[in-house]
């Protein structure tokens, strides 16, 4: 039996870190609100490093004594488990987080909300840790939520700014479509299993294996379609290059590393459901596998360094799905562990390069960076190596582990292996055009005094590199086996291992040297067409005009929600709600009562006359009229009423 | 000789006057305008009241509603000092007694 671990200390700390900076942080001094900011997360780390050195049993269940819910047959409790997929993913968090935390420190450093900045992100870390130990769906909806929120304020940090506001706006109000599929699935699987504890429901449908399709479809769908909104997949994705406006850190922590990862996890975590439902699966490989090359086909013609990194993240996160889509789910949350370091460094890096440039975030005026830039120019080209899967770097792992899963799945796998291998094509070109446009080649527009960074932010940009370059050999051979008990040993994985380095299986060198070989093709392409030959990106655009449009519009897809959902929404909004509901049926009835009121107090206020004399004559009339009725003998009275009525009818 | 002097005089007819001093005391609560003939009515209610009170003392040999007089004259005092008081304020205050135009409480 496992010590107690006190799992409830590692988001409890980054709450507590919220709580004083949020309340007092304006007040304290700035080296105070540093330290809290500083030590929540990395209290929250060891207590993770502590905790997966002391359990040595998993998963490990720990549950609050108080009942949070309890209705009927349904019992909720706040239940936290450690297994191995919640521990990589908390250690991804805090870690990453930790990291970005530091980096922050710099990065901020001459920002106003310096307080409040700091509170968010502890906020944030409180939720996603929430969210990544949570033991039932609920729990996990409320972390789920949370990030959410987090997401919003950080999105919104410049809340002057209309851009920052509205596109916090927008992230908010697209989760909530997915939020709304979570909480469908959620309502079903209440129904269907009566409990909503992963643990619960994962033996419930162990013990009925021949269980399929059905309900569990459509949950698994309610599902899906949450994950696609907080992890930005087709047709959710629009929020999140949206989200950029938000300070960079931000952007790598909540939108590239650990928050937009939270879909790939809760399909990871709830994967039982999914192995009852191949339909399911089936769209989580094609959601997956279409946004990975629909997103990075735009990712190819943007601008702006922080929305190639965006396109890329979401291009990257269809690679997860398409993991998930063909049970691999270790592959997804190895590349999800690998893509948090190498992702997280593009974008710290990228936030590097706009502090030194005072703010400056299009390509076009970058170039020739390297020189006065070197380590952040070296630790992107780390990055961007990574990312473009070239061996060996962290990305190749991950990425050739899911292109493997991809290919021996039956019976379209060949089909989304080609989708992966096209999109690392695509990754390889964006991102060495991005390379080859900010830091090689000669400066494009005068850049003033730019100066390398501070120490608080070359660190963790350090560290990362580290981790991009080796992240991704703990993971070979083992990450499968090691994820196993937590997401079953599934499809491939578990004999995608190599059994001999001297005697491999075929199939995985030849696909691996596939996939190496398109991400240098990438990289040939986007060094002719950047580097010796700078003018013909504008010439081929010039030549293709409908395509490069279609890309450079990215399909056009806010212009048709706007004018498919948006709009007709604002019309029923206006004209329906407002003007028929709203002032009309709601108002109405508003006027309606009060005009009753009105009306009655204008006759009754007669009565009300302040008139001394008036008083007095209605109490002397009623005085009269109680003598009249104890003096008048009414019984008499009313008993000869029928005799004379009668007599009357008589004649 | 059985003359009206040696005569006892008969209960209702005290009974009546006092009906009759009650009803003119509210007929003058209720036409007149100024405020101190309105508290003069309301004088004249209580003494009508008080008169009945009297008689069906008398009637009963029962010493409680002589007793209830004196209360009734007592209060009656009281009555009169607070009233009066209350009346030089609001001719203070509006330099009017005349009870229709006194119909706000607010100045």
């Amino acid at each position: 039996m496992t010590a107690d671990l006190h799992l409830w200390l590692i988001p409890l700390l980054p709450f507590a870190g919220f709580l004083i900076n949020g309340i007092q942080g304006s007040r304290l001094p700035k080296r105070t609100v540093t330290t809290v900011a500083l030590l929540a997360p990395l209290a929250s780390f060891s207590m993770v490093l502590y905790a997966a050195a002391a359990a040595n049993s998993f998963p490990y269940d720990e549950t609050c004594p108080l009942p949070w819910i309890n209705a009927g047959l349904l019992h909720i409790d706040f239940s936290f488990v450690l297994d191995q997929l919640s521990l990589v993913m908390l250690l991804v968090v805090t870690g990453v987080g930790f990291l970005i935390h530091v980096y922050s420190v710099g990065y901020m450093d001459d920002d106003k909300g310096y307080a409040r900045y700091f509170s968010y992100l502890n906020l944030f870390l409180f939720f996603m840790t929430v969210l990544v130990l949570a033991g039932n769906a609920l729990l996990m909806f409320v972390g789920w939520e949370g990030v959410g929120l987090a997401s919003y304020l950080l999105i919104g940090f410049y809340f002057q700014k209309k851009s920052a506001a509205d596109a916090g706006k927008k992230a908010f109000i697209v989760n909530r479509i997915g939020d709304f599929g979570f909480l469908i699935g959620m309502f079903l699987l209440v129904d269907k299993f009566g409990t909503l504890n992963f643990g619960e429901i994962g033996d419930l449908l162990n013990a009925n294996p021949a269980w399929q399709g059905g309900v569990l479809t459509v949950i698994a769908l309610c599902l899906m379609l949450g994950a696609a909104g907080k992890s930005a997949q087709l047709p959710l994705y629009i929020w999140l290059p949206d989200a950029m406006e938000g300070p960079t850190p931000v952007s790598a922590l909540i939108h590239a590393a650990t928050m937009v990862t939270a879909g790939v996890y809760m399909v990871a975590r709830t994967h039982v459901l999914f192995d009852h439902s191949p339909f399911a699966l089936g769209v989580v490989a094609t959601v997956g596998a279409i946004t990975a090359i629909f997103a990075a086909t735009i990712a190819v013609v943007q601008n702006d360094i922080k929305r190639v990194l965006a396109y890329s993240t979401i291009s990257q996160l269809g690679y997860m799905f398409l993991a998930c889509g063909v049970a691999a789910y270790s592959a997804a949350i190895f590349h999800l562990m690998t893509h948090a370091f190498f992702k997280a460094l593009l974008f710290l890096a990228a936030g590097s390069v706009i502090h030194s440039l005072g703010g400056e975030q299009d390509l076009r005026k970058m170039g020739g960076l390297w020189r006065k830039l070197p380590i952040t120019f070296a630790v992107t080209t780390v990055g961007i190596l990574a990312i473009a899967g070239i061996f060996p770097f962290a990305g190749f792992y991950s990425k050739d582990a899911i292109l493997y899963a991809a290919f021996l799945q039956q019976p379209y796998g060949k089909i989304l292996w080609f989708v992966g291998l096209v999109t690392a094509l695509l990754t390889a070109f964006y991102m060495f055009r991005l390379w080859y446009m900010a830091f090689l080649g000669e400066p494009r527009s005068p850049q003033g005094h730019v100066h390398e960074c501070p120490w608080s932010m070359r660190g963790p940009l350090l560290i990362l590199a580290f981790l991009s370059l080796c992240g991704g050999w703990i993971g070979v051979l083992r990450f499968g086996s090691y994820l196993a008990p937590s997401v079953g040993a599934h499809g491939t994985e578990t004999t995608s291992s190599v059994l001999s380095p001297l005697f491999p299986l075929p199939w995985e060198i030849i696909l691996s040297t596939l996939a190496i070989l398109a991400a240098l093709e990438g990289w040939l392409i986007a060094d002719k067409y950047y580097r010796r030959n700078p003018a013909r990106p504008a010439q081929l655009a010039a030549d293709l005009p409908t395509g490069y449009k279609l890309l450079v519009n990215k399909y056009y897809i806010d212009e048709f929600y706007n004018a498919v959902i948006v709009k007709p929404l604002l019309a029923i909004s206006k004209y329906v709600l407002e003007w028929v509901v709203d002032i009309g049926l709601l108002g109405g009835a508003a006027w309606l009562l009060g005009g009753i009121a009105t009306f009655a107090g204008a006759i009754l206020q007669r009565w009300q006359s302040g008139n001394l004399r008036s008083y007095a004559a209605w109490l002397a009339a009623g005085a009269a009229a109680v003598l009249l009725f104890l003096l008048v003998p009414w019984a008499t009275v009313l008993a000869s009423l029928p005799a004379i009525h009668l007599g009357i009818a008589g004649h | 000789m059985n003359s009206l002097l040696t005569q006892e005089v008969p209960l209702s007819w005290y009974l009546l006057l006092s009906a009759i001093l009650f009803s003119l005391g509210v007929v003058g609560f209720l036409i007149k305008r100024n405020l101190i003939t309105v508290f003069m009515s309301i004088e004249l209610m209580l003494n009508g009241v008080n008169l009945s009170f009297v008689t069906f003392a008398h009637q009963w040999h029962a010493v409680k509603g002589q007793i209830f007089v004196f209360f009734v004259m007592m209060v009656a005092a009281a009555e009169a000092a607070v009233g009066l008081a209350i009346i030089i304020a609001v001719f203070r205050a509006r330099t009017t007694l005349a009870v229709d135009r006194i119909d706000r409480m607010k100045l």
